[in-house]
This record gives structure tokens, C-alpha cells and sequence, in this order.
């Protein structure tokens, strides 16, 4: 007859600096309920990911209901809502980068970190999502590394994102921004 | 009304409706999921897909969603257009590419709305052989089943239990392929409203979690058309038989009062009828059980010896005048507390008098301003909460005609109307379950509610100019200057209104009943027309007990007569008296009397307190009739047979004609003041079609002649239904279109429980020939104006007695009700008995949440949950429920007491569930509390 006062998962304490950017995003919306998907932009850029006591703190520092918060970081998917690895290779396998041969680059992927779609290698360092279409379909194939895009990747470009950036082979395009 | 062309037949409709929505009015077949005759039309799922066109000229024609057009006049329309048909064909297909193929285990088979429109959309084979889509089903407590894969993505569940109900905890997440509706993660559903989602679902992913424990297709239930229990509303149910047992309660739709919704007390509580805790044979005072013959023998030689008699709020009119008749009107007594009888005289003079109307809960939906006096309606009479959140809506409706928006488009209504609100006023002691969508909450100690109600009255009519006197300066919740904002919005909003609403009920007591009559009487006289004003009472038959109790014969009185010997034996119907007076006075008068026969369908402390105890039936085990708040009377059919041993009040007391229900519906109508018109509840013989009865089963009803065989391998005799126009079995005569005695409705190609709109005259309206039952009072008189007194009520801030708190008792929707709480899936979400206080005053103890707390002077305990909009000087207590085990006669508290922290605490003992938590700002500052 017991039963669940409230949640079972509980909830963590927002850092000073999660919440100085949280209280910045405030003062530009209507609502307090409307900084739900800044906050957990916010939440990610600090933590990596968002977890469920992050979920917790979000929702009782912005008085929204838990389940409608997890609506919106569900509805994203660049809302991270499980542990991802330092890096996410955001890999494009739609039908440009696909004509020009992607699936190499994922088998290669595969080989060097052995990870597939959704998985994090052993060492925590890289994590691989598809995606549909990165919108550099003239420089396909193309896949997206943490802030950096990377262009006409080849196996040989793979392994030289496996160790490390100093390998020449690699090209290397910074894009601004975190989205 | 505008003319429209349908595949070359022409109709009359109303053009303020949609296409769908005609379409469906006028009988005609056309598929839909989306949209819900309360929620209106947001054109999700494209089921509901038309061709209209543009003149006779027009040959190709545009297909749209007929739920999102209008059914303007001079439209052509066709559902049976090939392109539409094979539109509609190719929707269900791609809705149903993840549906598993699970008909034959799945609850909902059989009354299913995805069965019944895949079948008339023509998807009869798969085509699609990939890997489906499956889910993760979440626990989402005692009452629902979770089961995702079988979704179409119609939002329906979201858009009531968010949009409609209010509900926070369910919500649509991740998106396309993989869109999943449930809760953040396993976890008990919070609205008081939840188990709608089986009905409002249009497949088999929220079912009603008790019935499939033991489960039975709604083909073989036995029904009967049945009015819920729970509490004075009296929505209209349809209880299901199988074996003996009842399996199930659904929504049976009226058009005034509950609609297509009900509460999960009302849903869920009529299960107590199957438990244990029933009264099944006959008992002496030794507890020895009585065959009936025996038990009848006792019983005559009591009522030979002369007896007084108390009746009930629980028991039908039936029961209650079947014992009146039995002891004569001046020995029959109220079963009510003495301030719930008090209320109820005041409420019966309202109800009479002309200043006032009496809304059903269709008109309450429709108000644009109400005020709420210290009732907490979401845990006394559930469904009316659940209109008062739709009548803050009345604002977006009128944005809506304003901009000519049609009000069934419900997504540009609400963009439209963003946050603007019709105000809903809530005075009440602590935070309650609307104060979402108030726009003025006020809470304070029950006097200075009660004061800052005259205020409103006193302001409204326009009297006195220093009406802040009234205002205490220092009130223990509010401050004054907050009591004065509150006061004038109040009024500003009533003064504005078209159709202000006041609500009160007998949990407020009588004297805020007294100031809600006054506003409403000052609106009245200002508006130059009756002001609706809606006072609860506490139990469905509160109204038609009172109506037949001598207000002098009040249940003190009686159990005086009883102590003092001036009568030696009682008879009690349906009533725990140790619910309704201190326990002394109980005890007394019950150890005084030589005989004590009590009546009743449960074993309470005072059937165990009884010389002759008798077993009567259950709500569904016979035919009867209650009074609601408005006075109106309606007859609960009998859905099943009774077990032997059992038999209704009236037929134990065996008065004159009692065996036949219309007999002592005539007599009761002869000889009991304002029950003249009670006989127009009994269902017209003459509408049967050539002198058949009603079946109570399903043309479908399987098992029929093996379903006793564990009894006897031959082919019992049907039982014999000699007292109604229903009959125990499948043949005779289903009303088709006729919903004068409609339990379940069905219509061809339409299997769920969407088929209601075969039966309504138009969709979302009226029934055809539907019984609604009949208001009983009629309003002439002028009630006497009585002044309040403010002196008896608690709370009343005392500087001299510092550390006293005044009591005031809170109710919970699963627990207050003494009925509902036996049933097992609501003892699930029970909560012990717990005292609310301020976080300031929890401090001073040293107590926080959880913590058990000793009255002072006493052994009773209580748990603390604190609260942060409880008045500082009051404790707001809820005594528990004796379902639970542990509870305590809240008529033994004095009205102040002082509380302190119990010594020895064992960690984590109380069980205080969802019920006592989710109340306002609980969630989020309890949630705070575990944080830090
Ligand atoms: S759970 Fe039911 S009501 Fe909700 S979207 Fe799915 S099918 Fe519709
Ligand atoms: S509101 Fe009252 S009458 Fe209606 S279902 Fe709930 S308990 Fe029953
Ligand atoms: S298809 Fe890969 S970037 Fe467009
Ligand atoms: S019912 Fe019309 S689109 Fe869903």
C-alpha cells in the first residue's frame, strides 16, 4: 500500500554556473516555463548529457511538470538523455554521403572504436548517431565531431580522428557554435 | 440550421458544427479518432477524411478533414468518394504498422473504436511485414494499464488528461515513429480523473486495470443502467456482472450532469461490493449467524416491542421511507452528523427558493464567473471540479465567437485565447487541486473566510462603504490587505458576469452556506434573475434522507431517546453511526438500547454493535433511487441478482407494497412531502416494444446454459425479473435509438463505447427519450435570510491561546467516502490520517513531513505533512478511514487542540501516498525539501 511519495530518482543541485546561464535565459521569455529547452541546452553544455536528477533540478528550478520537460528533451534528439562519450560523431548516412560511400567510414568506425549507431566506445571518448543530412551533401561524405564538422571523410581520415588531431591527413573545418 | 448535400441526400444541420460532427448526428458512418464531442477537433489522426465540393459543377473535388470544416450551408459532400475511401484506407494502414496483432488478449477487443473503424475504413490485410516499433509499458499505478504498442498516435489521452483535466504527470514524449504517451518514469497516475483515459482512449493502451484482473468481454457482462455512489453528484454509471461479481463501472452518458466523464472514485470505488468486508447472512448479538427465517422471527418481535428508527444518506429513498413507514414519521430520525444536518435543512430551503437556480454540471461548465466557498470539490464531489476547470474556458469561447472562430476548433481556441481565464475564485483553508486555473485563491482560517464572504456580500450589495471592517486585522492565512484584493476582484468579476455561479457545500459548514446563499441572493436581486448557486452535500442520497427526516428528529436526539431509556429499540439502516457522533454518545445509546437491529450491506462498527444484524443489498443488487444536489431524483437499475440471505432494506422492513418498487415509489410519492413527482423516474411501460422487457444481456452473451454447470449440468430456469421493465437475460426487446433504459449502448458496425452517438438526437447532446430523472422541489417560497454566526466557527485567530490550533478536517477522494474506501484498487491509494500544518508552525515542533505528531492530551497520532498555504493557526486534519485500519472518529476532536512531536519515531512508518501530497504547491516544495 505503499506508495511513491513523489519519484523514485531525485534530484541534483544546478551548478552557479548552470544557473547563472539558466537566470540570463529568464529575462528574455514571457514565462519561467518557457526556458524549459534553454535550460536543458544548458544543462548538456555543462554535463555532457542530461540525467534524470538534472531532469529534476530543471523542473523544480522552472516549476514545470517533470513529464512535460521530458516531452521536449525527448522530442529533440540532440538532447542527450543517456551518458555519451567526450565526443559525438554526428554521422550523416542520408542519400548523399551515402552515394559517396559513408558505409566505408562506418565500417571503419566500427573496426577502429568498435562501436555501432547509439554506442559509446570502451574508452568513453566517442559516441556515434546517425544523422539525415547534415547539409554539406557537396563535400559528402561528411560526419559532424563534437563543434567540428569533418568533410569528404575517408577511412584514412577515421583513423586519424582515432589518434588524435595532429594527423595531417585530416581535414579540419571549425564551425561556430554548439548546434 | 443549414442544408448540406451528403452522397446525394440532403440534411438539416447545424452549421456551427463541424462536417464530422453532422455527419455523425445525422447516423451516417464516417471514421474518425481525433476528435472528441468535448475536446473538439484538431485534425491529427486524418481519419475523418471527406471530399466536399465545390458546386454541382465540380467533378474532382477537394478532400478534406471533416472534423476541421464546417458544415456550412449549400455543402457537397461525399464519404463514399473512391479517393476518400482509399484515403481513409491508407491512414489506418500506416497508423497501423506497429499496431500488434493482439485483439484476442487485448482488453479493449470487443469494444474496441480501432476494431470498429478499421473495419469500416476497409484495412482488412497487412501489408506491412517489417520489424514493428515496440515500447517500454509503464506501472502507472492501481488503477490503469499501460500498454503502448498499441498507440495511433491520436493525442486523445494528452489532450484530456492535460487539456480537460489538468492533469501534469502524463505527457507526450519523443517524437514520429516513436512517440510514446506516459509518464517521466513508473509511477502512480495523479488526476483524480485518470481512469477516463480507458474510455477516451480509442485502443487498448489505458485499460482499466481491476476489471482486467478479471476480465470479461463487455459482450458478457450483464447490465443495467446504475447511478454512481461516491457522492451527491450522482453521475450515471453502467456497473458489469459476470458470476456473481461486478467486474467493472463505466461512464453512462446524460447530458446534464456527468457527460463522458467520471471520477476514479466512482470508477473504481464500486468495487467494494465484492469484498470481504460485506454483511452476507443474518447475525445475532452473539454474532451467531441466523438463517432468514430466523433473523425475520427477531426482527417482527422488535417492531412489535415499538422502535425508533435512524435512517441514512447511503440508503436509497426506498430503504429510508420503507423504515419511516415501519416507525411512523415521528420515530424516524436523521443518520446525519449534526452539522451535516444542520446544512442540509439550509441547503433544502435554497433549494426551494426562488433567488437561486440549481446547475447541473453541463451549466456549471458553461459559467463565467464562480466563486467557491471553503469546499474542496475535487475531493467531495469530484466531477464538479472537473466542470469548474472547463468553466474557466468560457473566456477563450467568447474570444473565440468573437473573432468567429468556431468553438470546436480547438487549437486556434486556445492559441487565440493564450492564458486569458474566466475567474474562478477558491476561499479556502488550505491550497485544493484548482488552484491552477484560479484566479483568486484565498486562504485563511475558516472565520476569516467566513469574513471576508460577507465582505464580498456586504460589497456586492453596494451597502456599506467601510465593508473592510469586517476583515480582521490579523488573520492567521492571508493578510488583510490580500483579503481586500481578493474581495474585490470577487466582486468585480460577479458584477461583470453573465452567468456567475456560487459554490458551497456542507464540508464548509453551514454558516459559509449561509453567506454563499446571501451573495447569491444579492447577485440575484442585481441581475434581476435567479443566481445559480450549487451547495453540496456530502452523500448521493444526503437530499432524499433530509427530505423525509422531521427536521426536529435530529440523530442526537435520537440517540438521547435511547440513552435516557425512553426508547429501548433502534433500527439502523445503512449507517455507521461512529462516522456520525461522538464515539461516547454512540456507545451510550447503544449499550441503553435493549435491541439494536442494524441493516446493512457492510460490516461497520455498528453492525458489530448490533443484537440483530441483517444483510442488505448493494447499490447494484437492487432497484432504488437518490436525490442529488440538485434534487433530483433518478432509479439505479438492478444489474444483478442478490446472493440469498441478503435482501433489500425495504424488503426486510416488509412494509405494504415494498415488494414491488413502483408500489412504494406511489406510496412514497402519497405520503412524503415533496416527492409527488418521484413516480416519473420509473420507466414508461408503454415504450417497450410489444410488451417485451429490457434485456440486461448482450445479444452476444455467451456461456448461457453452461455457466452453471458447477452447480447443476441441467439448464437452470433464467431468473425472473418480477419488479422491473428489465429482464435477467438476452431475449426480449433491445431499445434500438431509444436510450430510456441504456446501459451499453451498441450499434451495427459500432462496437464501443463511441456508439453513444447513435443514440443522441445530436452528437455531444441529449439522449433520444433520455432519463434524466426528475428535480423534485419546485422554488416558490422566499427562504428566511439567517444571519450567520461566526462564533462557531473554528480557527478564529486568538491571541490568548497561543500554541492551540483550531481543527478544521480535510477530505481526501479516496478515503472520506465510506463505501469506495473498502474497494481494493482505491485502498491502494489510501493515505493514513494526517494533520497539515505551516511550515512555521512544523518548525515550532520540530516536526517535518512524515513525522508523527501526538493532540495533546490524548494518545490519538497523526503523521505530518506540511503544507506551505495552511493559515498558521489552524490544523487541517484528516482522520483516516477505518478501510484502512487506522482512523479516529474526527467528532471526538475538540474544536482547538495543541499537537506535539511523538516521542519515539519509527523512520518512515507513515504512508501518506499521493492523496495527501499532491495537493497545489505540495509537489514542487516537497520536491525542494528532498533536495536539500
Ligand atoms: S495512447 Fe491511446 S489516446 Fe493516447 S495517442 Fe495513443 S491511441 Fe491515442
Ligand atoms: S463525481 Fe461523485 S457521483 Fe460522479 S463519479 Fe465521482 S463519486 Fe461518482
Ligand atoms: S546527405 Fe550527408 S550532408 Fe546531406
Ligand atoms: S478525427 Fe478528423 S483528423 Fe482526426
Amino acid at each position: 500500500m505503499q506508495h511513491k511519495l513523489i519519484s523514485s530518482s531525485s534530484s541534483r543541485v544546478l551548478s552557479a554556473a548552470e544557473l547563472e546561464e539558466i537566470d540570463h535565459e529568464l529575462t528574455l521569455y514571457p514565462t519561467k516555463q518557457s526556458v524549459g529547452l534553454e535550460a536543458l541546452k544548458i544543462v548538456q553544455r555543462h554535463q555532457g548529457w542530461v540525467s534524470d536528477e538534472s531532469m529534476h533540478a530543471i523542473a523544480n528550478y522552472l516549476e514545470l511538470p517533470l513529464a512535460e520537460l521530458e516531452g521536449v528533451a525527448t522530442f529533440f534528439n540532440l538532447i542527450y538523455r543517456r551518458p555519451v562519450g567526450k565526443r559525438v560523431i554526428l554521422f550523416c548516412d542520408s542519400v548523399s554521403c551515402w552515394i559517396m560511400g559513408c558505409e566505408k567510414n562506418k565500417a571503419r568506425l566500427a573496426e577502429r572504436l568498435g562501436i555501432g549507431y547509439g554506442e559509446t566506445s570502451a574508452d568513453g571518448e566517442f559516441t556515434l548517431i546517425p544523422v539525415p543530412c547534415l547539409g554539406d551533401c557537396d563535400k559528402a561524405p561528411v560526419m559532424m565531431v563534437g563543434d567540428t564538422m569533418h568533410r569528404q571523410v575517408d577511412p584514412a581520415s577515421i583513423d586519424a580522428l582515432v589518434e588524435g588531431p595532429g594527423n595531417k591527413a585530416f581535414t579540419v573545418d571549425k564551425v561556430g557554435g554548439d548546434e | 440550421m443549414a442544408k448540406i448535400t451528403v452522397d446525394g441526400l440532403s440534411y438539416e444541420v447545424n452549421p456551427d458544427n463541424n462536417l464530422l460532427q453532422e455527419c455523425l448526428s445525422q447516423g451516417l458512418d464516417l471514421p474518425y479518432f481525433c476528435w472528441h464531442p468535448c475536446m473538439g477537433s484538431v485534425g491529427a489522426c486524418r481519419q475523418c477524411a471527406v471530399k466536399t465540393y465545390r458546386d454541382a459543377e465540380d467533378k474532382n473535388g477537394t478532400l478534406v478533414m471533416a472534423c476541421m470544416t464546417p458544415a456550412s450551408d449549400g455543402a457537397i459532400v461525399s464519404i463514399e468518394d473512391e479517393q476518400a475511401s482509399a484515403f481513409r484506407a491508407g491512414v489506418i494502414e500506416s497508423l497501423m504498422t506497429s499496431h500488434p496483432h493482439d485483439c484476442p488478449v487485448c482488453e479493449e477487443g470487443g469494444e474496441c473504436h480501432l476494431q470498429d473503424m478499421t473495419q469500416m475504413s476497409g484495412h482488412n490485410y497487412r501489408r506491412y511485414d517489417k520489424l514493428k516499433v515496440t515500447h517500454r509499458n509503464q506501472d502507472l499505478g492501481p488503477f490503469l494499464n499501460h500498454e503502448m504498442n498499441r498507440c495511433i498516435t491520436c493525442y486523445r489521452c494528452v489532450r484530456f488528461y492535460d487539456d480537460y483535466a489538468g492533469g501534469t504527470d502524463l505527457a507526450a514524449q519523443a517524437s514520429h515513429h516513436h512517440t510514446y504517451f506516459g509518464r517521466f518514469e513508473d509511477g502512480t497516475l495523479e488526476s483524480e480523473f485518470s481512469g477516463n483515459l480507458a474510455e477516451v482512449c480509442p485502443t487498448g493502451v489505458f485499460t482499466d486495470k481491476p476489471f482486467s484482473e478479471h476480465y470479461t468481454r463487455k459482450w458478457d457482462l450483464q447490465v443495467a443502467p446504475s447511478v454512481c455512489t461516491g457522492c451527491a453528484v450522482g453521475c450515471n454509471t453502467t456497473p458489469g456482472e459476470r458470476y456473481g461479481s461486478l467486474r467493472r463501472v463505466v461512464n453512462r452518458y446524460n447530458s446534464e450532469i456527468n457527460g463522458y466523464f467520471l471520477c476514479d472514485r466512482g470508477r473504481f470505488g464500486a468495487h467494494y461490493v465484492n469484498t470481504d468486508n460485506r454483511l452476507r447472512s443474518a447475525k445475532d448479538a452473539a454474532g451467531m449467524t441466523l438463517s432468514t427465517e430466523e433473523a425475520e422471527e427477531k426482527l417482527a418481535a422488535v417492531c412489535a416491542q415499538g422502535a425508533i428508527g435512524i435512517g441514512s444518506p447511503r440508503a436509497s429513498v426506498e430503504a429510508n421511507f420503507a423504515l419511516r413507514c415501519l416507525v411512523g414519521e415521528d420515530n424516524y430520525y436523521s443518520g446525519e452528523s449534526a452539522q451535516n444536518h444542520e446544512a442540509l435543512q439550509w441547503l433544502l430551503s435554497c433549494l426551494e427558493d426562488e433567488a437561486f437556480s440549481c446547475p447541473t454540471i453541463k451549466e456549471m461548465e458553461g459559467a463565467d464567473a464562480v466563486l467557491v466557498l471553503g469546499e474542496d470539490v475535487t475531493n467531495t464531489a469530484p466531477r464538479v471540479a472537473l466542470a469548474l476547470r472547463q468553466s474557466v474556458r468560457s473566456e477563450a469561447t467568447r474570444l473565440a465567437a468573437k473573432a468567429r472562430i468556431p468553438s470546436w476548433q480547438d487549437a486556434a481556441v486556445r492559441e487565440l485565447a493564450q492564458e486569458a481565464q474566466s475567474p474562478l475564485a477558491l476561499f479556502s483553508t488550505g491550497a485544493t487541486r484548482l488552484d491552477d486555473v484560479a484566479s483568486t485563491t484565498l486562504n485563511a482560517d475558516p472565520a476569516s473566510l467566513l469574513a471576508a464572504a460577507k465582505a464580498v456580500d456586504v460589497r456586492l450589495a453596494g451597502g456599506s462603504p467601510d465593508y473592510d471592517a469586517l476583515i480582521p486585522e490579523a488573520s492567521s492565512g492571508a493578510s488583510k490587505g490580500e483579503t481586500m484584493q481578493a474581495v474585490e476582484s470577487v466582486c468585480a468579476a460577479l458584477i461583470a458576469a453573465q452567468e456567475p455561479l456560487i459554490v458551497c457545500g456542507s464540508h464548509a459548514g453551514v454558516e459559509l452556506m449561509r453567506v454563499a446563499a446571501s451573495i447569491a441572493r444579492t447577485l440575484s436581486a442585481l441581475k434581476s434573475a435567479p443566481c445559480a448557486l450549487a451547495l453540496l452535500p456530502a452523500e448521493d442520497n444526503s437530499v432524499g434522507h433530509a427530505m423525509l427526516v422531521r427536521p426536529q428528529n435530529t440523530l442526537a436526539a435520537a440517540l438521547t431517546k435511547l440513552s435516557d431509556g425512553a426508547a429501548s429499540a433502534v433500527i439502523i439502516i445503512e449507517n455507521d453511526l461512529t462516522r456520525r457522533a461522538p464515539s461516547a454518545a454512540v456507545t451510550a445509546a447503544l449499550q441503553a438500547a435493549e435491541q439494536v437491529v442494524v441493516v446493512d450491506h457492510l460490516n461497520t462498527a455498528t453492525t458489530r454493535a448490533a443484537t440483530l444484524a441483517l444483510p442488505s443489498t448493494s447499490f447494484n443488487e437492487y432497484e432504488s433511487s437518490r436525490v442529488n444536489y440538485e434534487g433530483r431524483a433518478q432509479l439505479s437499475f438492478q444489474v444483478s441478482q442478490y446472493p440469498s440471505g441478503t435482501k433489500p432494506v425495504e424488503h426486510w422492513l416488509g412494509v405494504d407494497g415494498a415488494l414491488h418498487s413502483a408500489s412504494l415509489i406511489a406510496r412514497c410519492s402519497a405520503e412524503a412531502a415533496g416527492f409527488a413527482s418521484l413516480p416519473k423516474i420509473l420507466p414508461d411501460a408503454l415504450t417497450r416494444v410489444a410488451g417485451l422487457k429490457v434485456p440486461r444481456q448482450s445479444h452476444r452473451y455467451s456461456g448461457r446454459t453452461a455457466m452453471n454447470a458447477n452447480v447443476a449440468v441441467n439448464e437452470g430456469k433464467q431468473a425472473v425479473d418480477e419488479n422491473s421493465v428489465m429482464a435477467f437475460s438476452m431475449e426480449g426487446a433491445l431499445l434500438q435509438q431509444d436510450a430510456s433504459v441504456l446501459a451499453s449502448p451498441w450499434a451495427p458496425r459500432w462496437s464501443s463505447n463511441q456508439s453513444i452517438t447513435k443514440f443522441q438526437a445530436e452528437v455531444g447532446g441529449e439522449l433520444k427519450q433520455e432519463q434524466k430523472g426528475v428535480h423534485l422541489l419546485t422554488r416558490s417560497v422566499q427562504s428566511a435570510v439567517v444571519e450567520p454566526d461566526s462564533h462557531v466557527v473554528s480557527g478564529a485567530t486568538d491571541p490568548a491561546t497561543k500554541g492551540e490550533l483550531g481543527v478544521h478536517f480535510v477530505q481526501q477522494i479516496f478515503g472520506s467516502d465510506e463505501l469506495s474506501a473498502h474497494s481494493p484498487a482505491i485502498r491502494e491509494r489510501l493515505c493514513d490520517a494526517y494533520v497539515a500544518l505551516s511550515p512555521p508552525q512544523a518548525a515550532s515542533l520540530g516536526a517535518t513531513t512524515g513525522d508523527r505528531l501526538v493532540i495533546s492530551g490524548t494518545t490519538t497520532e497523526l503523521s505530518l505533512v506540511v503544507r506551505t498555504q495552511t493559515p498558521d493557526t489552524v490544523a487541517m486534519i484528516y482522520p483516516g478511514t477505518s478501510a484502512a485500519g487506522e482512523s479516529i472518529n474526527a467528532l471526538d476532536l475538540p474544536h482547538r487542540i495543541t499537537l506535539t512531536r511523538a516521542p519515539d519515531q519509527e523512520a518512515g512508518a507513515a504512508s501518506l501516498g499521493l492523496a495527501a501530497l499532491i495537493v497545489g504547491d505540495a509537489v514542487f516544495s516537497h520536491a525542494r525539501a528532498a533536495e536539500e
